[in-house]
């Protein structure tokens, strides 16, 4: 087979495994409440309630699609597409194991900052066109938290490219051959995760779509696919997360015995786990703490992690 | 990448044009934004990666969410829409119009007399940036720093609850 067929098969491939690990999240996640919280969760549907899944999508997709008269259309239909493109774009440049990778992009970190602050507009977007009290609270909301976390999210990776030299996410993987960042670079991973958990504003961040305060925040008005859009970036975007926290801090692919890219998928499980623990356990902060929290507490903690990296960087040479 | 560039560019020219006549303030923010999308992909296409990425960074994914976010708060509505369609009146498109023309013609003046390379050849990645900032232009990142830092302090000051 030529090279460009084999790199469309590794594109279909990533896109539908992608998509797929979305979807088995939402019963994953309902599986996994249910063990911590004591209860069973989804268990009637097929084995192991696994066609859950499919029957949710049944539901979801013959759902009556409505849009609200007093909302702007246009921005209104746009909004949730525009999350799943542009988390969908970000897994273009994630190294899942040698050659198994979409582009090598040179500034393939920034690529993924880039797509990830586009991502704000999808909720902002929501918020705003749906033109009611409750979504627009929660589009205000987003745009600011996912604003302001953004700035100490590229902050605390700028060790990782300080101590590999680059940009690039394959060769940040392999500059972890001898020692994984999450070593020398703990507070930067510490950051970064808490950042990531904020970018996909999930609990004990999800103030956007406090349902306690907001009925469902930005998305109060959407029904049908349009809600399932963002259901699904939701998911996607914590496994975007995850992905890039194995890959800029835990080593990768790297590992002994078994092939690369089971570790890789096992790594990133445990990421995609723990995420749904946090949900499980942590209440949710008031909005004033979680910005005074952001700005107060984690920006000090990436500068200072920075200059600390850098001169450790200049001592050593 | 002759082709992209083109494409790219008109894009960029169509949607800044939309982003002055549109009479709705979010949807001129969007063409905004895609404009801002668009001259990323020139950056790109020209071998310069690096300042592609800052854009999109800075200025689609930051400065413009904050715009976004400041017509979210002031919520206008119809009647922003009509007042700014009785302010877009053909008569104020005379003064912008002259001055692009003489751009133009200084633009076709400057390819037929001197054919300059429209393609860089070297890829310019971050590390030329940042040696380029910190080297020739450090006075610059200085000056600009420190107006960044006034502001921030202009902010905090009156942001600042008041103790009577």
């Amino acid at each position: 087979m030529s090279p460009d067929i084999i790199q469309l098969i590794i594109v279909f491939a990533i896109l539908f495994v992608v998509l797929t690990i979305g979807g088995l999240l939402i019963w994953l996640e309902r599986r996994l409440l249910g063990l911590w919280q004591d209860r069973y969760g989804p268990n009637r549907v097929g084995p192991f309630g696994l066609l859950q899944v499919l029957a949710d999508m049944i539901k979801v997709f013959t759902k009556e699609d409505w849009i609200p008269p007093f909302a702007d259309k246009a921005v209104f239909i746009i909004a949730p597409a525009v999350i799943v493109a542009v988390v969908l774009m970000s897994y273009t440049v994630i190294p899942f194991a040698p050659g198994v990778e979409i582009v090598d992009l040179n500034i393939g970190l920034l690529f993924f900052l880039a797509m990830s602050s586009l991502g704000v507009y999808s909720v902002a977007l929501a918020g705003w066109a749906s033109a009611s009290k409750y979504s627009l609270l929660g589009g205000l909301r987003a745009s600011a938290q996912m604003l302001s976390y953004e700035v100490f999210m590229a902050l605390s990776l700028m060790g990782v490219v300080m101590l590999t030299g680059s940009f690039n996410l394959r060769e940040i993987v392999e500059a972890q051959r001898g020692l994984w960042f999450v070593i020398p670079q703990f507070v930067g991973f510490v950051v970064f995760f808490i950042a990531g958990i904020a970018e996909t504003h999930r609990l004990p961040f999800d103030l956007p779509e406090a349902e306690s305060e907001l009925v469902a925040g930005y998305h109060s008005e959407y029904s049908g696919m349009k809600f399932g859009m963002f259901f699904v970036g939701e998911y996607l975007g914590i496994t975007l997360i995850s992905a890039l926290t194995v890959a800029l801090f835990f080593g990768g692919w790297l590992g002994p015995v078994l092939p690369p890219l089971v570790w890789f998928l096992i790594k990133t499980f445990a990421f995609i786990c723990f995420f749904i623990l946090l949900r499980a356990s942590l209440p949710r902060p008031r909005y004033d703490q979680l910005m005074s929290f952001g700005w107060k507490v984690m920006l000090p903690l990436s500068l200072l992690n920075l200059v600390v990296t850098g001169a450790v960087i200049l001592i050593r040479r | 990448m002759n082709l992209l560039f083109y494409i790219s560019g008109l894009i960029a020219v169509i949607s800044t044009f939309l982003v002055v006549t549109r009479k709705s303030t979010v949807h001129a923010l969007l063409y905004l934004i895609v404009s801002l999308l668009a001259v990323a992909l020139i950056f790109f296409s020209l071998g310069a990666p690096f300042v592609a990425a800052l854009e999109v960074i800075i200025y689609a994914g930051a400065i413009m969410v904050l715009f976004v976010f400041v017509i979210m708060m002031l919520n206008l509505g119809a009647q922003s829409a009509q007042q700014e369609s009785q302010w877009l009146t053909p008569g104020i498109w005379i003064g912008p119009s002259i001055l692009t023309i003489i751009l133009a013609i200084e633009l076709i003046v400057l390819f037929a007399t001197d054919p300059v390379r429209l393609y860089a050849t070297n890829m310019i990645g971050p590390k030329q940036v940042g040696i380029a900032l910190f080297g020739p232009y450090v006075i610059a990142v200085e000056l600009a720093s420190m107006l960044l830092l006034a502001g921030l302090i202009g902010a905090y000051h009156l942001g600042r609850p008041h103790k009577h």
